[in-house]
C-alpha cells in the first residue's frame, strides 16, 4: 500500500507535465525558431547600431556627437520633450479622472477618440498642422499678416509632437484607474479631504508606476518622432531639425559614422525605457501579489 | 434614487476634468483632423479622382497594403511562435528577450530604418548571404516588408501573450487525457482560444504598417512605380506644394485606418479586452 501512495502522485506528476507540454527535440526546435526570427528582425539590428556607430573608434564617435549641429539638434529634441511630456501628462491625469471615477453617456466613443493619433499615419500627423498653419493653410494668411510662423519652425515641431504623443499617458492611467475603482477617494473625500488632497495623498500614490510608465513611453516617443516632425520642420541644420532629422541628413549626406552615432544616443534612450519599463512591470506585479495576499488572509 | 445620485457625486472634479479633455482633444486631435476631410470635399469627385487613380499612386497604395499585409501575416506567425516560446519554455536569457521584444515601440523609427538597411543591404551582416542567394532585401519591395515585419512585432507576441497564460492547463490535460495528441490539443483547443488575440494583433501590425514612414523610407529606395510607399508620396507632393494631392492620398490612407480602428474596436468590445500598446 505505502509504495503505491508514494509511487502513484509522482507518475501521475510526470504524466501531466508530459502531456501539457512538447518532446524536448520539439521545444528546442520551437525556441531556436523564435530565436532565428528575433535574432534576424531585433537583435542584430540593433547590435548593428551600435556597431556601424563605433566602426571608427571612440574619437570619431565622440567627435559626431559634440559637433554644433549635433547639440543644437539635442537640444530642440530636450526642449520639444520637456514642452510635450508635461502638456500630454496633465491630459491624461484629466482624462483617465474624468474617465476612470465617473459614469457618462459615449464614454467608449470618448476612449477611442483619445486613442485616434495612433491610428494616424505620422506623415498625415504632420499635414494636418501644414494644413492649418502653413502659407497655403486655413491660418495661413492671418499668421502672415502677424509675422507668427508655427509650421517650418519650433512650434509646429512641438504641436506635431504633441499629436502623435497624444494618447500615451491617458491609456496607461485609463486602465488602472478603473481597476482601482474609487472607493478609496471616496472615503477620503467623506473624511473631509478636498479634491486635491485626495487626489495627491489618495490617488497619485496608487497610479505612481502606472503613470511613470506612461510618462516614459510618451517620451521615447516624443524624442523620437521622426515622420510628423520631417513634414513640419523644413529641415533648417542648426534650428529646425531634431535628433531623428540629424540622423536623416547625416544618412543622406552618407555620412553614415556619424549617423550611427547620432542614432546610438536614440537606441540608448530606447533601452533605458525598456529597462523602466520592465521595471516597472515587476513592481505592478509585486503590488498586485501583496494586493492578493492581503485579501487572502 | 436621491441617496443613489448623491453617491455618485461624492467624488470631485467631474466638470474640470471633462471640460478640460474635450477642449484638449478637439483643439488638438479633432480639429485639425477634421480640416483634412474639410480639404479634400473641397476638391471635386473628378479632381479627387484623378490624385487617386494616377498609376504612380496606384502604385504606392499597392504596395503600402500589399507589404503591410505580409508583415502582419508573418507577424502573426512568429509572433505567435515568440508568444508561445516566452509563456510555455524556461531557457537563459528568456527575460531579456521578453523585454526586448518591445524594442519596435521604443527605437525611433529612423535608427529602425537606418539600422535595417545596413544589415540587409548587399554589404550587411545579413544582406551579403541572402545577395549571394540571389535575394535582393534592401532598395528592393522585399525591404519594404522588412522594415515593416520589425515595426509591427511586438503586436501579436504581445496581445497573444496574456491569453497564453489564462489558458488554463485543466483543459490541456482533459483534452490528453480523452486521448487527443499534442497537435490536436493545439489545433482544436488552444488555437481557436488564441484567435481573437491573434486577428487582433494582426490588424493592429496591419494598421501600424500601412502609415509607418520612418523605417521604410531608408531601405526602400523609394523608387516611383516600385518602392515607393503611400505616405511618401504624400511628402513628396507636399515638397511640390500640391496640398490638394496630399490630402486627397492622405484621406484615402485615413478612411483605411478608421476602418482597421472601427474593426478591432469591435473585436475588443466583443471580447471584452483592450488592447496593448501601440
Amino acid at each position: 500500500m505505502s509504495t503505491i501512495s508514494t509511487d502513484h502522485p509522482v507518475s501521475a506528476v510526470r504524466h501531466t507535465a508530459r502531456v501539457t507540454t512538447e518532446s524536448p527535440v520539439m521545444r528546442g526546435v520551437l525556441i531556436g525558431a523564435a530565436l532565428v526570427f528575433l535574432g534576424l528582425f531585433l537583435f542584430v539590428p540593433l547590435v548593428a547600431v551600435f556597431a556601424e556607430a563605433l566602426k571608427e573608434g571612440w574619437e570619431t564617435y565622440a567627435a559626431s556627437l559634440v559637433e554644433p549641429d549635433a547639440l543644437a539638434a539635442i537640444k530642440l529634441t530636450l526642449l520639444t520633450a520637456a514642452i510635450a511630456v508635461p502638456l500630454n501628462t496633465l491630459f491624461g491625469l484629466a482624462a483617465s479622472w474624468a474617465i476612470a471615477k465617473f459614469q457618462f453617456y459615449g464614454k467608449q466613443v470618448l476612449i477611442t477618440l483619445i486613442d485616434l493619433p495612433f491610428a494616424v499615419s505620422p506623415v498625415i500627423s504632420g499635414l494636418i498642422f501644414v494644413l492649418l498653419f502653413g502659407s497655403q493653410g486655413l491660418l495661413g494668411p492671418w499668421l502672415e499678416q502677424h509675422d507668427i510662423k508655427i509650421v517650418f519652425a519650433v512650434p509646429g515641431i512641438v504641436l506635431a509632437t504633441l499629436f502623435v504623443t497624444f494618447p500615451f499617458v491617458a491609456r496607461e492611467l485609463i486602465p488602472v484607474m478603473e481597476a482601482l475603482g474609487k472607493e478609496e477617494e471616496e472615503a477620503a473625500v467623506s473624511l473631509g479631504a478636498s479634491g486635491w488632497q485626495t487626489f495627491w495623498k489618495v490617488t497619485l500614490p496608487n497610479i505612481k508606476w502606472g503613470l511613470l510608465y506612461g510618462v516614459i513611453l510618451c517620451n521615447a516617443r516624443a524624442m523620437g518622432e521622426f515622420g510628423a516632425v520631417s513634414v513640419v520642420s523644413g529641415h533648417i541644420r542648426g534650428m529646425t531639425n531634431t535628433v531623428p532629422l540629424h540622423v536623416e541628413i547625416l544618412y543622406n549626406e552618407y555620412n553614415f559614422v556619424a549617423a550611427f552615432a547620432v542614432a546610438s544616443l536614440l537606441a540608448i534612450l530606447a533601452l533605458v525605457t525598456l529597462v523602466v519599463k520592465s521595471v516597472v512591470e515587476w513592481k505592478t506585479t509585486l503590488h498586485l501579489a501583496g494586493g492578493e495576499q492581503n485579501h487572502e488572509h | 434614487m436621491e441617496k443613489r445620485r448623491k453617491k455618485r457625486n461624492v467624488l470631485p472634479g467631474f466638470g474640470l476634468t471633462m471640460g478640460y479633455t474635450l477642449v484638449y482633444l478637439s483643439l488638438l486631435v479633432l480639429i485639425p483632423l477634421s480640416l483634412l476631410f474639410v480639404k479634400s470635399a473641397s476638391l471635386s469627385w473628378s479632381q479627387f479622382w484623378e490624385v487617386i487613380a494616377n498609376p504612380r499612386v496606384l502604385a504606392a497604395y499597392r504596395l503600402s497594403f500589399g507589404a503591410s499585409l505580409l508583415a502582419a501575416a508573418l507577424n502573426t506567425v512568429c509572433g505567435l511562435l515568440v508568444a508561445w516560446v516566452l509563456t510555455r519554455y524556461t531557457f537563459p536569457g528568456k527575460r531579456l528577450i521578453d523585454g526586448l521584444v518591445d524594442l519596435p515601440f521604443a527605437l525611433p523609427t529612423a535608427v529602425a530604418g537606418i539600422s535595417l538597411t545596413a544589415v540587409y543591404s548587399q554589404n550587411g551582416w545579413i544582406g551579403r548571404y541572402l545577395e549571394a542567394a540571389g535575394i535582393k532585401v534592401a532598395f528592393a519591395p522585399l525591404g519594404v516588408v522588412v522594415a515593416l515585419t520589425f515595426i509591427g512585432l511586438p503586436f501579436v507576441v504581445r496581445t497573444v501573450q496574456p491569453v497564453l497564460l489564462d489558458l488554463e492547463k485543466q483543459v490541456e490535460e482533459a483534452s490528453a487525457t480523452l486521448g487527443a495528441g499534442r497537435w490536436q490539443t493545439f489545433r482544436r483547443i488552444i488555437f481557436p482560444h488564441l484567435l481573437p488575440a491573434l486577428l487582433t494583433g494582426f490588424a493592429l501590425a496591419f494598421a501600424r504598417g500601412l502609415g509607418e514612414y520612418g523605417s521604410v523610407v531608408f531601405i526602400s529606395g523609394n523608387m516611383p512605380m516600385s518602392t515607393e510607399i503611400a505616405p511618401l508620396l504624400i511628402m513628396t507632393k507636399l515638397e511640390q506644394f500640391d496640398y490638394a494631392g496630399a490630402t486627397a492620398i492622405a484621406a484615402v490612407m485615413l478612411i483605411a485606418s478608421f476602418l482597421m480602428l472601427l474593426l478591432i474596436n469591435v473585436w475588443q468590445w466583443r471580447s471584452g479586452k483592450r488592447h496593448i500598446v501601440g
